[in-house]
């Protein structure tokens, strides 16, 4: 059996990486799949705890937080898509024309 | 009274031919135009004229009818009702107001015909109509106030027609602003009668004032609340008509189209205050004070302004000073408690003034434009109808018998002999100098522009001069024959029984009411007396007439040599044609000083230093702060993510700590 401790301390090593990557990466393409570990690092911690408590309202949030990721992901892919077009990068630290 | 009720419609009209011709005046067209401006106004006049016949028909005593329309303003106690009033006094001005402003009306289709302003100039000109009914016809003090402010806002925008032109539109300012000060004085003298007594209703007030304590209550100068809030009444009156030291816009005023200077700053605008003061003769009969003040400036003004009208080239110009002179005259009358004489000079005035200046505004047509006399000269061959109509109207002015002008002034001179004022023999004197004055600068005006030779050089100008066409010359003939014949109204009681004296004692010598007014005004003259004082008259304006026409008929040359010897006569001459340097004296004491504080007071310091510094260094700080912090908006994406993730642990943290 595994212990419950090793699904959270997963949950955390891949939020963590994931968040270190939005962080330090610099294609928008690498921050965008890092956002998605971040996300998927949330999955886990939701099912683990749903069978823990042996409820179901972790199953549903996790299924809602999948919709969100696919249709986060279809505008950032556009973003990045028309981004490429316009500029020929898809470096994010170029992209600052909002500076102040 | 039938007639009576609807004498509303009388004001109204005119307001309604405004509306039109303001609202839709450039699109109904140029027949359209002349239909409502004269249709409103003729058909006002026919009211007024239907009224006046029905107050006729009343007893002499009962000559007065009041219409409430409604109450106007209604707060505490005060109490404005905006009602019409009747009575033999506002009868003769609604006259002289709707007939003669509806013939200038005629006179402007033709005058005006070629401008491009057309509805603008009878939607003005109708509006003042209104305006000078209302002033005329209103129950109240506060109704003649909105008339009173009405007309001058009519007159600036008139002045300033030719609004392209900078000396038109300076000139309307300056009317505006020197009828202001006085309009101030009439508005605190209003707020005065109603704190006193409690109303400003014409009848309660005049029916209190009388018997009131708090107006009568003496000083060691005599009553000083009737005294000053008569004098107050009488500066509103300086600047309306253009007395001492006010007076300065009038002549500025001829900057306007000439049936404007006839109507508004001839006939009708300019005798408001006359109207004013001898609407309120109860008042300052009571204060003798201020009846010596009016007299003087009267007086003062009368030979002041004559003197002025005598070097003057502008034809229009020589007749604005001769217009503030005659009002000199029309303020010695009242100033002596001669209202009835005050109130004949304005109707006889109006009738000759309204003449010549239409004459004036003929020849200046018939010149193309020329309004300087050097340039004129025999105009008398081609144009018949303006020249007689002129002449006549000379001779009214001037003062010689069976015209209208001899009687009325005459009775003026009269009344400052037998008046009753300290001083009166003194404004006698004055008054009969300004009167050889006056025939000397009116033949002067005649016979430099009547006869002679043309001296205009332009060929274009010499070719073209002709008659006005009939629309112009006939309101000339009637206005001439009006001048004529006026004067009958008001014959010398040796000869007749004073007409116009008997029909106004009810208003202006309510003592003597039902009896004979000229009597009651003190004339107990013998005829020897009487016949002898004209002929002085006569004799003074023949004088000035002859010295006239030898300096402009017989030797045109002397006047000049006089002019350019050396010595007393030409400083005189010099001081007269710069107008005695009042302009000039009053820039210096009054329109320089505040120039200068509102430059370097009011712009270079408080509106450059503390109204823009203040708005300018609010956006400064505001904008310095922006400044600090701007440098944290970097435009990077994963900026804001580190700080955002280093918000969220320190939240985290926090939440950990605190609970």
């Amino acid at each position: 059996m595994i212990m419950m401790n090793n699904y959270l301390l997963l949950s955390a090593a891949l939020f963590v990486i994931g968040a270190v990557g939005v962080l330090i990466r610099r294609n928008l393409i690498v921050v965008m799949m890092c956002i998605e570990l971040m996300l998927n690092a949330a999955n886990l911690n939701f099912i683990t705890f749903a069978n823990y408590h042996h409820k179901m309202s972790g199953h549903v949030f996790v299924f809602m937080v999948i919709a969100v990721a696919a249709a986060e992901a279809a505008v950032g892919l556009a973003v990045a898509l028309a981004l490429f077009r316009n500029r020929e990068t898809v470096d994010v630290d170029e992209v600052d024309s909002m500076k102040g | 009274m039938q007639g009576l009720e609807n004498i509303w419609w009388v004001p109204i009209l005119p307001l309604i031919g405004a509306v039109m011709n303001g609202l839709l005046g450039y699109r109904m067209g140029k027949g359209w135009t002349t239909f409502w401006a004269l249709g409103t106004t003729g058909l006002s006049f026919l009211i007024a004229l239907a009224a006046f016949i029905n107050l006729l028909g009343m007893q002499p005593g009962a000559r007065i009818f009041e219409k409430v329309l409604f109450v106007w303003i209604q707060a505490g106690s005060f109490t404005a009702e905006a009602g019409i009033q009747i009575d033999p006094l506002s009868g003769v001005f609604m006259l002289i107001v709707t007939g003669v402003g509806f013939l200038i009306h005629v006179y402007s289709v033709g005058y005006m015909g070629h401008e491009d302003g057309y509805p603008r100039f009878f939607c003005y000109l109708n509006l003042f109509m209104f305006s000078m009914l209302l002033l005329v016809l209103g129950n109240n003090f506060l109704l003649m106030f909105i008339g009173w402010e009405g007309v001058g806002l009519c007159s600036y925008l008139l002045i300033g027609y030719y609004y392209q032109k900078d000396s038109a539109a300076d000139a309307g300012k300056k009317a505006f602003v020197m009828n202001r000060i006085g309009d101030f004085g009439f508005l605190l003298a209003i707020m005065w009668i109603f704190w006193v007594i409690g109303s400003i209703d014409y009848t309660t007030v005049f029916a209190a004032a009388p018997h009131h304590e708090g107006l009568l209550r003496v000083t060691k100068y005599g009553p000083m609340v009737v005294t000053c809030i008569t004098l107050l009444l009488f500066l509103g009156a300086t600047g309306k008509s253009a007395q001492i030291p006010l007076y300065t816009w009038l002549p500025d005023a001829m900057e306007g189209p000439t049936p404007v200077s006839a109507l508004i700053h001839a006939a009708t605008m300019v005798t408001a205050g006359v109207y004013m003061v001898a609407r309120c003769n109860v008042l300052f009969n009571m204060a003798p004070t201020t009846m010596i003040v009016v007299a003087a400036v009267g007086a003062v003004t009368a030979i002041f302004a004559a003197t002025m009208g005598l070097y003057q080239n502008d034809i229009k110009r020589v007749l604005a000073y001769s217009t503030v002179s005659q009002l000199g005259y029309m303020f010695l009358a009242c100033g002596v408690g001669a209202y009835v004489a005050a109130v004949f000079h304005v109707m006889t005035h109006a009738f000759f003034k309204a003449c010549l200046f239409l004459g004036s505004g003929s020849v200046i047509h018939g010149m193309s434009g020329e309004q300087d006399m050097r340039q004129m000269g025999g105009l008398a061959k081609k144009m018949p109808y303006t020249h007689m109509t002129f002449f006549i109207s000379t001779l009214a002015i001037a003062g010689i018998p069976i015209f209208a002008g001899f009687f009325s002034k005459d009775e003026i001179l009269l009344s400052a002999y037998m008046g009753h004022t300290p001083g009166h023999i003194f404004f006698w004197i004055l008054a009969t100098i300004a009167a050889f004055v006056t025939a000397f600068y009116m033949f002067r005006l005649y016979y430099m522009t009547f006869s002679g030779q043309l001296r205009a050089q332009d060929h274009h100008v010499r070719d073209h001069v002709h008659e006005s066409p009939f629309v112009m010359t006939v309101p000339l003939m009637i206005l001439a024959f009006l001048a004529t014949v006026g004067g009958f109204l008001g014959l010398p009681s040796a000869l007749a029984p004073h007409v116009l004296a008997d029909f106004l004692a009810p208003v202006l010598n309510p003592a003597a009411a039902g009896g004979h007014g000229a009597a009651a005004e003190g004339h107990h003259l013998s005829w020897q007396m009487e016949a002898g004082f004209m002929a002085f008259s006569v004799a003074v304006a023949a004088l000035g007439i002859f010295t006239a026409r030898y300096f402009y008929e017989v030797r045109p040359e002397a006047a000049e040599d006089l002019a350019k010897k050396e010595g007393p006569i030409h400083t005189v001459y010099v001081t007269i044609q710069n107008k005695y340097y009042v302009d000039e004296i009053y820039d210096f004491i009054f329109t320089n000083p505040i120039v200068a504080f509102s430059r370097r007071a009011l712009w270079k310091f408080f509106d450059v230093k503390i109204v823009d510094g203040t708005v300018n260094g609010v956006a400064d700080f505001i904008m310095d702060l922006g400044g600090l912090i701007r440098g944290t908006q970097t435009g990077l994406v994963r900026n804001y993510a580190t700080v955002m993730a280093l918000g969220c642990l320190i939240l985290v943290w926090a939440w950990i700590k605190l609970w």
